[in-house]
């Protein structure tokens, strides 16, 4: 794991010490609320429904034992007792007051973490892979990258008063964890035919209003040119990108209206412009980053474990989580859990500052002191030896964090909603928590199989519903809550928006709505066909008519 | 409208010359008020004449004026539209060693990005200044830095801070 040296925690308690004088100065009457406000997002405040909101970020999703700890006291001392992990691998605290925000910044800088750039028209945490660094098909770890560009992006001169939010993730495997596709700037780490480690770049992509799939810049960027590269498409957006309209000015819109041939043009122009050498990294700065990312000391396994198979047969539940939480890790003897913040009944993402507390102590014990937060809003046990895994899972079980529903119809992301978002336009945790309750029986959940239901409350798609194997997204028609559907999208390698089914379902009607669709599928499936699988091959129509055929 | 750098509040020297009028010891010309005067302004002093810029002007249609004018002064509409940053970004790249400029309700939060994108000095509105007086602004300023981000001036450098630590 990365750690701070002398200047990232002087940068941090800077940037905790500015705030305070800014929180003053706006209490004081010397700035404006309207001032203020790009102010505090950019310190990851929000004034929500009922209160202001602090989201703190979790660089790339990587947290210690610590760190975690430090959490659950934060939902303790200021909050009321949890805390809600977002899509973007961050943390949001929902009754934080604003006096008190100023110390919760002191506390995190003590445990290496801060809030800055979680909101606001900035670069926003750069997100990544949650099996970064234990993935077998991963190429490098892209920790390494999101790092540098974690410290690149913080409070940057120049583009920290953007036309609108900026979100960069990264992913080091083919397989795409990470949905590089569906954000402003997506990078893979990989290897070109020399066998040299560079990226591909993608730009464009997301979701919002208007959702697009991120369209290649650069199928190959050395690795020394990444941070002048992203100095480049930043500052053609910066300059080009819309100002006349909040909605089309996210990146994807400038790139849509240019032509990517175009863009690309200009970026390609301004980065020929550039000195690279004096913006990006030296290489020893460079090695520095990656040497806190070498593997930790692995003990030499055999990779079957005796006791974990006895377990898996003699305990039938601890076998069916170990199905569907448990992955391969690429050190034998060692595997990557999955905790599902999803249990039935549960609000997606929420855990209490008990649960934060046992999964730190977990992680200290069993995960080599490491967690990860995901973008489906759960947490990862990176390192666990198999043989230990029984033990985890009881100690997981113990705290209600056992729900083995990793990627099928129970592990729903969704946005805050209504219940405490003042964008929201419709309820989403309690829809979330009505599709769980429906399909709450294990066995039917294995019958369906993989199948990522999203949720949001609005049309800017917090819930990421235009990615989900079905996506809802809750309107507000005539005053009354109006769910569309959507099917077929995808934020994986194959990203894929979804389409719509047609006229929205009404609050009550929504559950039997998604009923239906699967009872579709699961009637009209071929052996081993997954739900986005027989989507693609039997298309809209047959889903549509069941749909619809009552109305 | 106050003008200051970083030695603090400043004269300003500069008459805002409209369309049709004569110039003045020191003019600012809009862009295209100056595209227009055109051959008139050659050989004027380029102590004496300045540019009001847009924040929608493309940066190289600036450069053939580089050596005609020492102040470029960049609108910003409101605080929270950055597209100044880049602009004076991409003047400083493309050679402009002259004065610059931030006009408008820009804050004292601002100034560093500012200077580090290259501008010497700000001209804000009263209702800016009156809520944020000087002092503020000095205090602000005042605050030793610590910057990522290489190929910036005014701010510590922490990589080449690292650099230096590893000897």
């Amino acid at each position: 794991m990365y750690r701070y040296d002398e200047f990232d925690a002087a940068f941090v308690a800077d940037r905790a010490a500015e705030f305070r004088g800014q929180v003053a100065r706006r209490l004081s009457g010397s700035l404006t609320e309207e001032e203020f406000r790009p102010l505090r997002l950019m310190n990851g405040v929000y004034l929500q429904l009922h209160a202001y909101m602090l989201r703190v970020a979790i660089p790339y999703g990587t947290l210690s034992g610590a760190q975690m700890r430090m959490l659950a006291h934060i939902a303790e001392k200021y909050d009321r007792g949890y805390g809600h992990f977002t899509t973007r691998q961050n943390i949001q605290f929902n009754w934080p007051k604003l006096k008190d925000v100023p110390d919760i910044l002191d506390d995190l800088a003590s445990v290496e973490m801060h809030a800055i750039q979680t909101s606001g028209n900035c670069i926003r945490n750069t997100t990544s892979d949650p099996f970064a660094g234990v993935a077998p098909d991963e190429v490098e770890d892209p920790r390494m990258t999101a790092e540098l560009i974690r410290q690149w992006s913080s409070l940057h001169p120049e583009f920290t008063f953007l036309g609108r939010k900026f979100k960069i993730a990264v992913t080091g495997a083919e397989e795409d964890r990470a949905a590089i596709k569906v954000h402003d700037i997506g990078i893979q780490v990989l290897k070109n035919e020399a066998g040299q480690t560079g990226y591909r770049v993608l730009v464009g992509g997301g979701l919002g209003r208007t959702p697009m799939i991120g369209k290649v810049i650069r199928n190959w960027l050395p690795k020394a040119d990444l941070l002048p590269y992203l100095e480049a498409c930043l500052r053609v957006y910066n300059l080009n990108g819309r100002r006349d309209n909040k909605y089309k000015a996210r990146i994807k819109i400038l790139v849509h209206e240019l032509g990517i041939d175009e863009y690309k043009r200009q970026v390609e122009e301004a980065f020929a412009r550039l000195d690279g050498e004096t913006i990006a990294p030296d290489a020893a700065e460079v090695a520095r980053i990656e040497s806190y990312f070498a593997p930790p000391a692995y003990e030499a396994l055999a990779d079957e474990s005796v006791l974990f198979e006895r377990m898996k047969r003699e305990d039938a539940a601890f076998a069916a989580w170990v199905e569907r939480n448990v992955h391969a890790h690429r050190t034998p003897g060692y595997a990557v859990a999955t905790i599902s913040l999803k249990p039935v009944g549960g609000a997606p993402g929420d855990a209490t500052a008990e649960q934060m507390r046992a999964m730190a102590e977990i992680a200290e014990r069993h995960s080599m002191d490491e967690l990860r937060v995901t973008h489906e809003q759960n947490v990862v046990l990176p390192n666990i030896r198999k043989d230990e895994l029984y033990a985890v899972w009881r100690k997981l079980a113990a705290q209600g964090l056992d729900a083995a529903n990793k990627g099928l119809v129970t592990d729903i992301i969704a946005c805050p909603g209504l219940d405490y978002c003042n964008l929201a336009t419709a309820r989403s945790i309690p829809v979330a928590q009505m599709i769980a309750e429906r399909f709450k029986d294990p066995a039917l959940q294995q019958k369906i199989g993989p199948l990522s239901i999203k949720i949001s409350g609005c049309i800017n798609a917090c819930g990421h519903h235009h990615v989900g194997h079905i996506g809802i997204l809750g309107l507000d028609k005539a005053g009354v809550e109006s769910y569309q559907i959507t099917l077929g999208g995808d934020a994986t390698e194959t990203a894929a928006i979804g389409e719509r089914t047609g006229p929205g379902f009404s609050f009550e009607d929504v559950t039997d709505a998604i009923e239906t669709l699967v009872a579709t599928y699961l009637d009209r499936r071929l052996a081993g066909e997954t739900f986005l699988q027989c989507y693609r091959r039997i298309g809209m129509a047959e889903f549509k008519e069941t749909l619809y055929a009552a109305a | 409208m106050p003008l200051r750098d970083d030695a603090g509040p400043l004269d300003d020297r500069w008459t805002r010359v409209e369309p049709g009028e004569d110039l003045a010891e020191r003019s600012l010309l809009g862009f295209t008020d100056a595209d227009e005067r055109g051959p008139s302004l050659a050989g004027i002093d380029p102590a004496r004449l300045g540019l009001h810029v847009a924040n929608d002007v493309q940066p190289d249609a600036l450069v053939p004026w580089f050596d005609k004018i020492s102040l470029i002064s960049i609108d910003f509409p409101s605080f929270a539209d950055g597209r100044g940053f880049s602009i004076a970004r991409a003047l400083r790249q493309r050679g402009y060693t002259g004065r610059l400029r931030a006009r408008g309700p820009v804050i004292a939060d601002q100034y560093a990005y500012l200077r580090a994108c290259g501008f010497d000095e700000v001209e804000t509105p009263e209702a800016v200044s009156n809520r944020q007086p000087e002092a503020q602004w000095a205090e602000i300023s005042a605050v030793e830095r610590l910057r990522y981000q290489r190929g910036y001036p005014g701010a510590r450098n922490i990589l080449d801070a690292r650099r230096e630590a590893r000897g």
